[in-house]
């Protein structure tokens, strides 16, 4: 038998089940998340930072864990829920069970509970603060603990999943047509392998380095990247972003990115009730009118009611009309709410990489005939 | 975009018959559609032979044409009914090859109808494997290698050059007909041959052979925007080799990770939009190499199919109804998602629970088969349930066969669990526990029989688990895991060497209960505002505030509550029609303002869509589950009489559990089911029954045979269908039979009945509120007495019954169900011999020929018994004049069966007391013999208007071949027969040709058949001495497709249908629609085709 677990959340509700990763006490927001597949992606992507994130889907696990299918260097998110976690998988690229994995990588999991009830809960109440434990049972003090924790909103993020340092990404294949600049705000490598996959040499920056040190590495396209916390409290990131918009290079915003291109053009951002989590939110292109099937995983929003008459809303959640795209009226702008690189999730939106392929095609064209 | 405006009158083709491979799921999705597009506002102009279908409901289209579905009927609809589009992808493929034959023979073009939903242009790409090939190729996609080819030589050296085994396939068919796995040389040219013949276009494919691959479906949809969804990926337990209809598959699916589920899912889009399918769902089907994650596309369907039933109920997204409205322009994010009203439907359903299909074999009737790439199952569980372990147990007990969840084969030896792993076969998971049982590893097994490693470590998990059952002592907590495990009340009890009821009452008093979840497609992201359930026992109890909130609000208060339980899975005896009732049930209890629930656990049907009650509970019919739902809906009372026999089975324990039954009371149904307690009834009542006997033992069989005298009909108690019926001529056989029997039947004992020989037999359908009895339809079979109902061909009315005889039948009727207190549906049935009335039995429930019986004389009889159910008085609802007389028709309606020999190698085709038909159609025409002749097109035969026919016959049946010789003469016909029924001809004047019998001399008959030298074979097998060469004459008729027939009865009418058809003109008969023909009726049956007396009574509107 597996150690027992504790999932307290602050509203009080205690669910009980086992353990199912490394042992210890997991403080976060609590998530969840609707896609059937993807839960290695999920457990690595930097923007899960600070929360507990639970899967709606009871089997997880089933297929391992497949070296290649991480979002970034390690898990980022703060605890794991699901109802059955698979102890042995079956795939013909699996490397090691989903337990085993969460073990060695330190992450505090729990599986045994009802997860459809834990949904029902944080869609009525909103995203609720939460705790895992292995290692105090005890549901008072947990309740106790959970209730001092932080919340997320006002936290800055981006900055602790940010790179340390700058460094070129590398991939093999395809030659290098494009100069990229990414500004890392806790970035998938899934955004990183498709734009390394527009033929781009693809340099990734820290979300504090300076804008004129991006600038000065002479891009032609700037990513600014997804990634955890309040967009509000991510003001380098502000600023970032209204100084590479201003420079006339052509900037895509993704998630996180796409909020602070927002606030760089004085428009507002929310918290969401319970947040975009799933592999499943049909997003329309207002302009084409087609629907892409995109992933997503946010808990704040642009407020399209607060938006400057130079930026457009470009694309809408059919799901709950929130804004999904922003494009500048002028400047080679836009940023998608969604995540086009999918990872995990339908591969609808990769055109978002070739429009950005275009302005800087554009842009390209211009210089030259400048010149 | 909006819908198109150019369009006002749109055809819709119905699939026909039900048979293997085409089901009641193309009526649920016919019905979706076409109240989709009505709701739209088109008029709907329906074809469809089927008469049991909720589809062909005259209030469902405006025009409604049970007619034989050829492309020359279908012709005459369009010349008549002038609709400017053709909808045919919502009638399977029988639809689909419909709108093709249509295009090719200028119909389309020629009255300006356009094929909407598919473009003929992309159907011939799906359709046609070799063109369908070549387009993969151009996509960059990977197939099987395949050589197509359209003779016997060009098989040999693609055998050669593919290497063995090699698939066969033949285009255009479905549920691989005619195909199969081919394993050497020797057995290809046979294998090419038989699919030959089956492809309607004469080509056939030669695979690669990629057996033991894990198998995918995608269920998509597309619009003409190229939007595009994925509504439901499905997993195959059982890997390639085994059709899909026959594979254990679930939803979704649960082995590949996101990179890999994603890039079939970029395939799927790729594929669809090369073939072009921009208006409608698609099945897309994959196979994976277990090893190396090669993956290659095995097949598309661009219509909607057995799967896109699952794949709706399974996730809530009606992909039919969705389908309709892309057809006629709407794009997805122009509909609304039905679940949550909220969302669109243009997105991907997210799950939070497990799906398994489980398909149900006739094994009972056709033995077992081993399962290949043609379909044979002949219906479908579908359970939900939070995990796989649990949704696998639900459905395996939901299957009614004996099985009360994942258990083992009895006692099998070391060799039988090796061949029953290796060989895909109906019980190949009971052979898998029993390896478990045995020790075996999760991965040894998975060797041996190609399953999923993950499936069988699931599996691993219940065997262990039971173990723990029998051994440790019952706590909440382990009963808690075991029902999460969706081990069953009854499993439970077997662990523990008890009865079932006392580990429910265990299980109550330890508080373990399940909770009731919405199938909402969003994983509960969204509120949901259809009540579409399913229970679990995955709510692990919580220690404070309890999570349950949703499980409350899901009480409805007031109990104007009805629950009806449906009739499970389809089998032979017990399918579409029960459904049917139920159907109509739901629909007159919502017309009288009453709530409907109801509970099924079948995906093909329309009973378990979710607007068609109130509130819907997927859910197995074993008493355990029943008895939960009903405890937490407290309805006001339960209907049994709907669903056949498997809901009449389980109200004498719910009446006993203190539900309220509904109509006919547990008690009344004993008298009927019980043979002594009947037996005194008829007695009481005057009326006479075959002698008979009851016997427990193979001694006392043999003894009332003695005094009852042979033949005698044998028969189990308690069953549908006659399963295990026999008529017996000697000691010898009974002893046999008898023990056989007697394990077929839980309730054991054996009904050995006179078995009355040449009788005319008669099947009342009558309802009844212990006042009065309706007598609605008095049909009259074609076949004799000992062919049973539901294979009989019959007429409504009946075509040669005395006014006498037919007026001691309603007497009689009425008198049975009055004193064997029926409220609501009966059935009884008659034979008569030499004028003397007999009563075979009486079932106080719904019966196979209510659709029937409704579609003749437009009287919706089910509706009629749910008011009497719901205490209104026959007398309110019916004018005294049908109360006293059934109705009278001016035509004649006649319902003929279709069988599944083809899909059975070895089996023997002919007709008995055991039902072996899988669906019916119905023909109507001006007077029998006209009727008769479209039923039979209507069923497939088509009757030869000249050539040569083949008479053999059994010697009783001798006196009658001389007016029927005669008569094929007159027709212009030549006979043919062998030397002793010739010299027989011979001696009354009639001319036949020789021909050699089987093995004496060459040709022989089955070298003419062979040949197509013979038009028509009659061939009546004789009960007692039955030759094996009439088997290879019925055989080889059967799979050379040329009509034969093995009664001389229905020879007798055949001649008259044929006699009919030669009289019309060369046009042939018309298509007249159903509304046509109601509108001759008299104005009391047209009073009560209205519903009067149903409907609520309305509060005046307030001015
Ligand atoms: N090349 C093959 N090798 C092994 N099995 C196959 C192959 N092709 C098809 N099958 C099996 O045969 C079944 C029926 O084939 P399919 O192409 O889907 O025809 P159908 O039109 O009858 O559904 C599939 O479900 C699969 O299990
Ligand atoms: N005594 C009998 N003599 C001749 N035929 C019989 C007799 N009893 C039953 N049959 C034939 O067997 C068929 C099945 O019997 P029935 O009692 O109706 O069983 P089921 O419950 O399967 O409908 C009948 O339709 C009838 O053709
Ligand atoms: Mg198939
Ligand atoms: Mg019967």
């Amino acid at each position: 038998m597996r150690q027992a677990a504790l999932l307290v959340l602050e509203d009080g509700a205690i669910f009980s089940g086992r353990s199912c990763g490394a042992a210890g006490e997991a403080f976060g927001e609590a998530v969840f998340n609707t896609a059937m597949t993807g839960y290695q992606e999920i457990i690595t992507d930097p923007s899960y930072m600070g929360q507990l994130v639970a899967m709606t889907y009871p089997h997880i696990g089933n297929y391992g864990v497949i070296p290649g299918d991480e979002e970034s260097d390690q898990p980022r998110l703060a605890g794991f829920i699901a109802h059955e976690i698979c102890a042995k998988p079956s795939n013909w690229q699996s490397a090691e069970s989903l337990p085993d994995y969460l073990s060695r990588r330190g992450v505090v999991a729990i599986d045994g509970i009802d997860t459809r009830a834990l949904t029902l809960r944080l869609r009525e109440k909103g995203a609720l603060r939460g705790v895992i434990s292995t290692v105090d049972l005890d549901s008072q003090s947990l309740l106790r603990k959970v209730r001092q924790s932080p919340s997320l909103i006002g936290a800055d993020l981006a900055q602790a999943a940010s790179c340390p340092k700058t460094f070129s990404w590398s991939q093999s294949g395809g030659a290098e047509s494009w100069r990229l600049a990414v500004m890392d705000f806790g970035v998938k490598y899934g955004l990183l392998r498709r734009l390394a996959a527009l033929g781009a040499a693809v340099q990734v920056f820290p979300a504090v380095a300076d804008p004129r040190d991006v600038l000065a590495f002479s891009p032609e396209g700037i990513v600014l990247s997804n990634g955890p916390g309040d967009p509000a409290a991510a003001g380098y990131g502000v600023a970032a972003a209204r100084a590479f918009a201003e420079s006339g290079i052509p900037v895509m915003g993704v998630c996180l990115g796409h909020q602070l291109l927002a606030l760089a053009f004085g428009a507002k951002t929310f918290k969401l009730k319970f947040g975009h989590h799933g592999a499943n939110h049909p997003v329309k292109d207002l302009e084409t009118g087609r629907v892409a099937v995109t992933s997503q995983n946010h808990g704040f929003g642009v407020d399209t009611e607060s938006l400057p008459k130079f930026l457009r809303a470009t694309h809408k959640s059919l799901n709950d009309g929130t804004c999904e795209g922003l494009a500048h009226a002028e400047l080679p702008v836009f940023s998608l709410q969604f995540h086009p690189e999918a990872a995990p999730g339908p591969h609808d939106a990769l055109d978002a990489f070739a429009r950005f392929a275009a302005l800087m095609a554009e842009r390209r064209r211009r210089l030259a005939s400048h010149a | 975009m909006p819908k198109r405006t150019d369009l006002e009158t749109i055809l819709v083709v119905g699939s026909g018959p039900i048979v293997i491979g085409q089901a009641c799921e193309f009526d649920y999705s016919g019905t979706q559609g076409v109240k989709a597009l009505r709701q739209e506002g088109y008029r709907v102009v329906l074809v469809n032979s089927n008469p049991a279908t909720i589809m062909t409901d005259p209030d469902m289209a405006e025009a409604t044409y049970i007619e034989p579905l050829t492309p020359e009927v279908l012709e005459r609809v369009i010349a008549r009914e002038r609709p400017q589009a053709l909808l045919a992808t919502l009638g399977g493929q029988t639809a689909l090859n419909l709108a093709v034959a249509l295009a090719e023979r200028g119909a389309l073009e020629k009255y300006g109808v356009e094929l909407i939903g598919a473009k003929l242009e992309s159907i011939r790409k799906a359709e046609d494997r070799q063109i369908f090939h070549r387009c993969m190729q151009e996509l960059g996609l990977d197939v099987p290698r395949s050589l197509a080819v359209s003779d016997l030589a060009s098989a040999e050296s693609a055998g050669r050059e593919l290497g063995f085994p090699v698939i066969v396939r033949a285009s255009f068919t479905l549920g691989g007909a005619g195909g199969g796995i081919v394993y050497h040389q020797g057995e290809l040219l046979s294998k090419a041959q038989a699919a030959l013949e089956m492809s309607p276009i004469h080509k056939i494919l030669l695979e690669e052979s990629i057996l033991g691959w894990k198998e995918y479906e995608l269920e998509v949809m597309r619009d003409r925007k190229d939007n595009f969804v994925v509504v439901c990926s499905i997993e195959n337990v059982d890997p390639m080799g085994v059709h899909t209809g026959d594979s254990v598959t679930v939803a979704p699916v649960q082995t590949l990770s996101d990179r890999q589920y994603q890039e079939m899912r970029d395939d799927a889009r790729k594929i669809v939009s090369a073939v072009g399918v921009e208006t409608g769902g698609c099945n897309v089907q994959f196979a994976v190499d277990p090893g190396t994650g090669r993956r290659v596309v095995v097949e598309i369907n661009p219509r909607v199919s057995r799967s896109s039933a699952l794949a709706s109920k399974a996730t809530g997204f009606p992909i039919a109804k969705i389908a309709a409205k892309l057809a006629v322009g709407y794009t997805l994010d122009e509909i609304a998602n039905d679940i949550t009203k909220a969302t669109p439907a243009c997105f991907e359903p997210a799950l939070d629970y497990v799906v398994t299909k489980v398909p149900r074999f006739a094994v009972e009737k056709f033995g077992e088969f081993a399962l290949d790439t043609a379909m044979k199952s002949v219906g479908e569980v579908m359970a939900v349930g939070r995990t796989f372990k649990e949704s696998l147990q639900k459905a395996l007990r939901g299957l009614e066969n004996g099985r009360k969840g994942f258990e083992s084969a009895r006692a099998a030896s070391e060799e039988d669990l090796m061949k029953g792993l290796a060989t895909p076969s109906s019980s190949r998971l009971e052979f898998v526990k029993a390896a478990f049982e045995r020790g075996m590893s999760a991965s040894e097994i998975s060797k041996i029989t190609g399953i999923d490693a993950w499936f069988l470590n699931q599996m691993e998990e219940l065997a262990r688990f039971e173990a723990r059952l029998g051994r440790e002592k019952i706590t909440a907590e382990l009963m808690q895991e075991a029902k999460r495990l969706g081990f069953s009340d009854e499993q439970i009890a077997r662990a523990r060497r008890t009865k079932a009821a006392r580990a429910r009452a265990l299980r109550h008093e330890l508080g373990v209960r399940p909770a009731f979840e919405l199938i909402d497609t969003c994983a509960g992201e969204f509120e949901s505002k259809t009540p579409y359930f399913y229970s679990t026992y995955a709510g692990a109890p919580s220690l404070a505030p309890a999570p349950s909130a949703p499980a409350k609000k899901t009480r409805a208060s007031k109990s104007r509550r009805v629950v009806i339980l449906g009739s499970g899975p389809n089998r032979i005896g017990q399918g579409i029609e029960f459904d049917y009732c139920c159907v109509q049930a739901c629909q007159a209890l919502r017309e009288m303002g009453q709530e409907s629930v109801m509970i099924n656990c079948n995906p093909e049907t329309v009973s378990t869509d979710y607007d068609t009650s109130d509130r819907l509970y997927f859910e197995p019919l074993t008493l355990e589950d029943v008895l939960e739902i009903l405890d937490f809906e407290k309805p006001l009372g339960v209907v049994a009489q709907f669903g056949g026999q498997t809901p009449l089975n389980l109200a004498r324990p719910l009446a006993e559990a203190g539900v309220r039954i509904l109509g006919t009371q547990p008690k009344a149904i004993d008298l009927a089911e019980d043979r002594r307690l009947f037996g005194r009834v008829l007695k009481s009542l005057k009326l006479l029954a075959p002698r008979s006997g009851i016997a427990e033992n193979p001694r006392q069989a043999l003894a009332a045979a003695r005094r009852i005298g042979y033949p005698v009909m044998v028969r189990p108690s308690y069953v549908l269908g006659g399963r295990a019926m026999e008529i017996v001529y000697d000691d010898a056989s009974l002893k046999t039979l008898a023990a056989k029997a007697l394990s077929a039947s839980e309730h054991s004992s054996l009904l050995i009945d006179r078995f009355l020989a040449d009788a005319a037999e008669i099947d009342v359908d009558a309802v009844s509120d212990g006042k009065d009895v309706f007598v609605a339809g008095v049909m009259e079979h074609i076949e004799e007495a000992g062919i049973h109902s539901g294979d009989s061909a019959c007429t409504l009315p009946p075509h040669s019954l005395s006014p006498k005889v037919l007026d001691a039948v309603c007497r009689a009727t009425r008198s049975l169900a009055l004193k064997l207190g029926v409220r609501g549906l009966v059935n009884v049935q008659y034979a008569v011999k030499d004028g003397t009335l007999y009563v075979l039995e009486a079932n106080p429930r719904a019966s196979r020929t209510v659709p029937f019986v409704s579609k003749a004389t437009g009287v919706p009889l089910a509706k009629i018994a749910t008011a009497v159910l719901m205490g209104r008085p026959l007398r309110r609802l019916l004018s005294a004049k049908l109360l006293k007389a059934p109705p009278r028709l001016p035509y004649v309606a006649t319902k003929e069966v279709v069988l599944p020999f083809i899909k059975f190698p070895g089996l023997d085709p002919r007709l008995g007391p055991e039902m072996k038909s899988t669906g019916e159609v119905m023909g109507l025409g001006p007077d029998f013999p006209s009727s008769f002749a479209k039923s039979q097109e209507a069923s497939g035969m088509s009757l030869p208007k000249s050539g040569a026919v083949f008479l053999s016959v059994k010697d009783e049946d001798k006196p009658a071949l001389v007016p029927v010789a005669r008569e094929l003469l007159r027709l212009g016909f030549s006979l043919i027969a062998t030397r002793r029924t010739k010299e027989f001809l011979a001696r009354h004047g009639i001319e036949a040709a020789p021909v050699a019998k089987i093995g004496e001399g060459k040709p022989d008959v089955a070298d003419l058949i062979r040949q197509k030298a013979v038009s028509l074979v009659v061939n009546t097998p004789s009960g007692k001495r039955e030759r094996a060469d009439g088997f290879i004459i019925r055989r080889t008729a059967l799979e050379l497709d040329v009509p034969f027939i093995t009664n001389i009865r229905s020879c007798q009418a055949a001649l008259g249908a044929i006699a009919a058809a030669k009289a019309t003109s060369a046009a042939g008969q018309d298509a007249r629609p159903l509304q046509d023909y109601y509108r001759d009726l008299a104005p009391e049956i047209r009073a009560a085709r209205a519903g009067r007396g149903m409907r609520v009574q309305r509060r005046p509107a307030a001015v």
